[in-house]
């Protein structure tokens, strides 16, 4: 494939933009320039906030709410976007520039089938017949990689997957067939092994059109993958702007260094912790042919089998990661673990002990050494509690101590996950994402527990964020000696703290053993699939 | 879709059961003993315990109450105490009256209603939006039965644009029949149109936020399309429910109205019964009332599963 | 280690921000301003008006408006409109508050009770839509049927018309809240039902029952007028805006302003509520925080 010639007209040509929203004398995008040459593939990565996604609504001119240009031109082939009438704009949208937007669950409208849909986009251009865009439906449809095309037309959104209704949004983006695609975080949504087949699929479509294609990710190993350009942006500005070699291998600007230390692929910077001495050996979770069936509603007597014989172990102060696509029963084995759900047949064991089959006072104590950390900061601490109730809860819950030395405990606590004590009488929703992650971290530990379930611990957070909180998590781990479950869909994440990791797929242990012997010589095909899912492989591996 | 009919049909029988209960027993502790309603004070005992024996008040009361719903089933509502009239009779003559004003108003309702709150979704932060709002905050702090009597103060007496009272049957003379409705319907849906235009508006705002909407656009369609055919539509799922909820209100509202334009409707029969303790009758109105709240839910309920396709296909709302 | 900086300080409380945010929005300050003149009218009616509620003057009927003595003018039987409204906002805000209350002393425990457990919401809901096939015109019509008509049954009529509303909105509350990840990790702790309920589900749906009682309000009020309207509700000599109505339609072309004032004395109230409600749920709105 031959890259454009850097002496191209830009077909695109952003100067100076300038966004604000509302009143806020603030912009959040500052002096914003960049080109997009005729069939050149540009990535711009930035962590959410970081005003990636208000280029997309500039661009388009369909910023949400109150947001406006405030200064600079976007070019197209000369042509002042951003000064263009609604009536242009919409000449232009679809026909032009065409988006694939980010998330499938929420970008198509649940009323419609799915083939009005697309015959819409073709319909605005208002100058086919019926039957012919019929027939072109189907067409993109097929070419989309959605089978049976006649058939699924005529269905709802509700009924196609996650991946398929991605491919529908492709196919409504290139049914005018575009001189420019955008396609915003098109998988971000979507599973590794999906996320990769319907990156494939939209790069060969976008190849053989020779659509040029502005990329927007926060992962700078699909961007590094997937094109020839990377724009990196934080805060509203752009930081620093190189092919995928330069950004990758030798960047220049401090965040961009840092970005690129904690991209989970590029680098792998092993933080494992090294067990600590004073632990003494042995198992203290042992979990055995774990099965856990669910009745599926409206379906008399179908079943499902959403933990199907799981059997492993976590050693003392080690952690174990159970890694897994959705639906893979990951989750279902924390929450039976947890106490949560009840199992079918089989045991999960605390130092010998089971949750679901302890009672009284037997089962209040190990409840004590199990503590749970969720995945999302926003959902799991109550937001009209202070943060002082927050962590001690579980002490008044379990009637620990009186209330000095409760107050005592929750300050010492703020010092283990590095938050100022003065945040004790704050509110969550005065706390950033990983400010909150660390207060749940706290919580977690107030009782002493041994052993920490993790589940999706970092997955909401940003790149830069997550990797502070698996420090943290390693550095407690070495300090306390605990141990952790670490449930995540993350390999990368996986890589970096996980001493053993068992691989999931549909209720069913796929492979597991010690992380390095799994990464380097997987065993299963399952397990290789993941693994050369991960993006940023190219360049590193 | 079956499963869920299925469900929601016998969901409706079990409460048409329980409503049927409360109406026997309630009517069971209505003072003053029926038998001697209807045979009068100066009756004799022994007449008074030939009537028990007609009655069926001598029975069980799980007798009693099986030969209730049987009777009802029947349309035999038995007579009233007042005027001796066969209460089928008097509910056959008042009904429709009620039906045709309450399903004008709907009309009405419906209609202003979702039209104000598109308008005021399209018109954002500007005044259409300002005088929309205000129109449904008014339509729902002012009491129908008062904007009735200043209709019929200024709109009626003084210039004379509709009728003050008066009830000329559809059936007989459409023209006529509606043109005598039209006042009292717009007033009866007054606070119905202001719900359903607070309800079109805020769903409309919502669902012109979504995704869906803005990648509609990006195809590059034009605004009313994607409003209609985008929002509107998802939009006016939740506006059938929201009739299903308000059918209670309507109802107290349709008898005030009838009252005020003197209408020979139900809510005219009903508080005639109510004020001359006329007990047969009281028990068939309300008994119908509620039995046709129940029917009407379970029809829009179905409507509703028509209408979304995530209730139409899978089992799940 | 190092500790990590706290950024936005100062932001404030939650409370104190819903307070701002009401402050800061003129409609709900308007509602606001309305609903405290109406209360403070209805606590001193017995101290400022001219007359008794029921006092007649026969010499003085039909007085028009700013007629000196009787500032609104008189009815049929000389009993001074200005007066007889003013106890007359007094009775509706007692019937609404006492509605209000019924709903949410039923509603809400019964709403906790559905959403939480499962087993409890089947007949719960049965139950709520029994309640809901009897319009609260029906309800009070049986109630004044069984012990005649009063200000206690109009009220109950309408607090129970609206139980199922209540326990729709906080049933609603309780199965969203159920389901956040700081339920679960209550759970995980074994703490049992009850304490979850009172310390997780019900301080997060308080400001949506608040909401819902501004809505109630102003239905009851009008409920209330409209029963009394029709001889349901309050029984004269007890004075109410909807037997002042009843009463000034009949010589409606007489003296029209009789049928007029008590009429805007109940659209005063209701504006009021719903000005200050709507206020109240765009304040209470996490999405519209998080945007200032």
């Amino acid at each position: 494939m031959s890259l454009p010639t850097a002496d191209a007209p830009a077909l695109l040509s952003v100067r100076g933009l300038e966004v604000t929203f509302g009143e806020n004398p603030e912009p959040v995008l500052h002096s914003v320039s960049f080109d997009i040459r005729p069939g050149e593939r540009v990535a711009i990565v930035g962590q959410s906030g970081s005003g990636k996604s208000t280029i997309i609504g500039s661009i388009l001119r369909l910023l949400p709410g109150d947001g406006h240009i405030t200064g600079g031109s976007i070019l197209l082939d000369g042509e002042d976007l951003s000064r263009a009438s609604e009536q242009r704009m919409r000449s232009i949208r679809g026909r032009r520039i065409a988006l694939v937007p980010q998330d499938p669950a929420s970008n198509l409208n649940p009323s419609m089938r799915v083939g009005a849909q697309i015959a819409d986009a073709l319909a605005a251009s208002g100058s086919r017949s019926k039957a012919e865009i019929d027939r072109r439906v189907l067409e993109l449809m097929t070419e989309a990689g959605i089978p049976e095309a006649e058939r699924r037309a005529k269905q709802y959104p509700h009924e196609f997957s996650g991946g398929m209704r991605q491919r529908v949004l492709i196919a409504i983006a290139l049914s005018r067939e575009p001189e420019l695609l955008i396609a915003d975080e098109p998988t971000s949504a979507l599973d590794v092994t999906v996320q990769r087949q319907i990156l494939n699929h939209l790069q060969t479509l976008v190849d053989a059109h020779g659509t040029s294609l502005l990329f927007i990710t926060h992962d700078l190993g699909v961007a590094a993958d997937r094109t020839d350009r990377i724009i990196v942006m934080s805060e509203g500005r752009i930081v620093e702007v190189g092919t995928p070699a330069e950004i990758l291998l030798s960047p220049q600007e401090e965040y961009t260094k840092r970005l690129v230390a904690a991209a989970p692929t590029a680098v792998a910077a092993v933080r494992v912790a090294s067990a600590s001495s004073a632990v003494k050996p042995g198992p203290i979770l042992e979990v055995s042919h774990l099965v856990k069936e669910f009745k599926i509603r409206g379906q008399r007597g179908s079943i499902l089998k959403a933990v199907d014989d799981v059997s492993f172990s976590v050693e003392r102060g080690t952690t174990t990661a159970i890694v897994g696509e959705s639906g893979s029963g990951k989750t279902t084995v924390a929450r039976i673990i947890l106490g949560l759900e009840s199992a079918t047949s089989g045991t999960a064991l605390v130092d010998g002990e089971g949750i679901t089959s302890s009672r009284g006072r037997q089962r209040r104590a190990l409840r004590r050494r199990v503590q749970p950390v969720f995945q999302d900061p926003y959902g799991s601490l109550d937001p009209t509690y202070s943060i002082e109730k927050l962590i001690d809860e579980p002490l008044r819950i379990f009637k620990v101590g009186d209330r000095r030395s409760r107050q005592e405990r929750v300050a010492e606590l703020l010092d283990q996950v590095a938050l100022p004590r003065t945040v004790a009488q704050r509110r969550p929703n005065e706390l950033s994402g990983g400010q909150r992650q660390r207060v749940a971290i706290a919580r977690a530990l107030a009782l002493h527990p041994e052993l920490l379930i993790c589940d999706e611990a970092v997955s909401a957070l940003d790149v830069l964020v997550q990797e502070q909180i698996l420090t943290l998590l390693a550095d407690l781990q070495t300090e306390l000696g605990l141990s952790y479950l670490f449930i995540t869909h993350d390999l990368a994440v996986v890589r970096q703290i996980a001493h053993n990791v068992v691989v999931m797929k549909r209720g069913r242990v796929m492979e597991q053993g010690a992380t390095n012997t799994v990464f380097e010589s997987p065993s299963s095909d399952y397990t290789r699939e993941l693994l050369s899912a991960i993006p940023g492989a190219s360049l590193v591996g | 879709m079956l499963n869920y009919l299925a469900t929601r049909l016998w969901q409706s029988i079990v409460t048409l059961i329980l409503a049927s209960m409360v109406v026997f027993f309630g009517v069971r502790q209505l003072p003053g003993d029926p038998a001697l309603a209807m045979a009068g004070e100066e009756a004799t005992p022994e007449r008074l315990a030939a009537i028990r024996e007609q009655l069926g008040l001598n029975e069980s009361i799980i007798t009693q109450y099986v030969k209730f719903v049987g009777n009802m089933v029947r349309g035999d509502f038995g007579q009233s105490t007042r005027t001796g009239a066969q209460v089928t009779d008097l509910v056959a003559a008042t009904l429709p009256v009620t039906l045709w004003l309450s399903a004008y108003a709907i009309v009405v309702a419906v209609i202003v209603g979702v039209l104000l709150g598109v308008i005021a979704e399209r018109f954002r932060g500007r005044w259409p939006e300002w005088m929309a709002n205000a129109l449904a905050l008014i339509g729902l702090s002012v009491p129908n039965f008062w904007l009735g009597i200043l209709a019929i103060l200024y709109l009626a007496v003084a210039f004379g644009l509709f009728p003050a009272s008066g009830y000329v049957p559809i059936s007989r003379d459409p023209f006529q029949g509606i043109y005598h409705l039209t006042l009292p319907a717009i007033i009866l849906g007054t606070s119905l149109a202001a719900v359903i235009m607070r309800q079109t508006r805020a769903s409309m705002i919502e669902t012109m936020k979504t995704d869906f909407v803005r990648t509609a656009r990006a195809k590059g369609l034009s605004r009313p399309r994607v409003l209609f055919r985008y929002g509107l539509r998802n939009s006016l799922i939740v506006v059938v429910t929201i009739i299903g909820l308000q059918l209670g209100g309507l109802i107290s509202g349709a008898v005030v109205t009838e009252r005020i334009f003197a209408l020979p409707g139900f809510g005219k029969l009903t508080l005639d019964a109510v004020f001359t303790r006329d007990y047969p009758v009281i028990q068939a109105v309300v008994l119908l009332i509620t039995v046709g709240y129940i029917l009407i839910n379970l029809a829009v309920d179905i409507l509703y599963s028509v209408i979304n396709p995530r209730i139409r296909v899978g089992g799940k709302s | 280690m190092t500790v990590v900086e706290i950024r936005n300080p100062g932001l404030g409380s939650a409370r104190g921000r819903i307070w701002r945010s009401l402050l800061r929005s003129p409609l709900g300050l308007t509602g606001g301003v309305m609903l405290a003149i109406v209360m403070v009218l209805g606590l001193i009616a017995p101290l400022i008006a001219p007359y008794g509620p029921a006092e007649v003057h026969f010499d003085a009927p039909f007085q028009a408006p700013g007629t000196i003595g009787y500032i609104l003018g008189t009815d049929d039987l000389g009993r001074d409109i200005f007066s007889r409204m003013l106890f007359g906002i007094q009775v509706s805000l007692q019937v609404g508050f006492l509605s209000v209350l019924l709903a949410v002393a039923v509603g809400t425990p019964l709403g906790l009770l559905a959403g939480y457990w499962r087993g409890l919401d089947g007949i719960i809901s049965r139950l709520t839509d029994v309640t809901l096939a009897f319009p609260f015109l029906i309800i009070a019509v049986g109630l004044s049927a069984i012990s005649g008509p009063s200000l206690t049954n109009a009220a109950i009529a309408l607090g129970i018309a609206q139980i199922p509303t209540m326990i729709r909105v906080v049933r609603g509350e309780t199965l969203r809240i159920r389901e956040t990840d700081f339920v679960l990790g209550a759970k995980t702790m074994d703490a049992s039902g009850v304490r979850i309920i009172f310390s997780h589900i019900l301080p997060n749906a308080v400001s949506a029952i608040i909401v819902q009682a501004t809505v109630i309000m102003p239905v009851a009020v009008i409920g209330e007028a409209l029963l009394s309207f029709l001889g349901l509700g309050i029984q004269p000599p007890t004075p109410s805006l909807g037997i002042m109505l009843s009463d000034a339609q009949q010589y409606i072309s007489r003296a029209p302003t009789a049928a007029i004032f008590p009429g805007l004395a109940i659209v005063l109230i209701c504006l009021g509520f719903n000005l200050f409600g709507d206020a109240l749920r765009d304040a209470l709105d996490p999405t519209n925080a998080s945007r200032k």
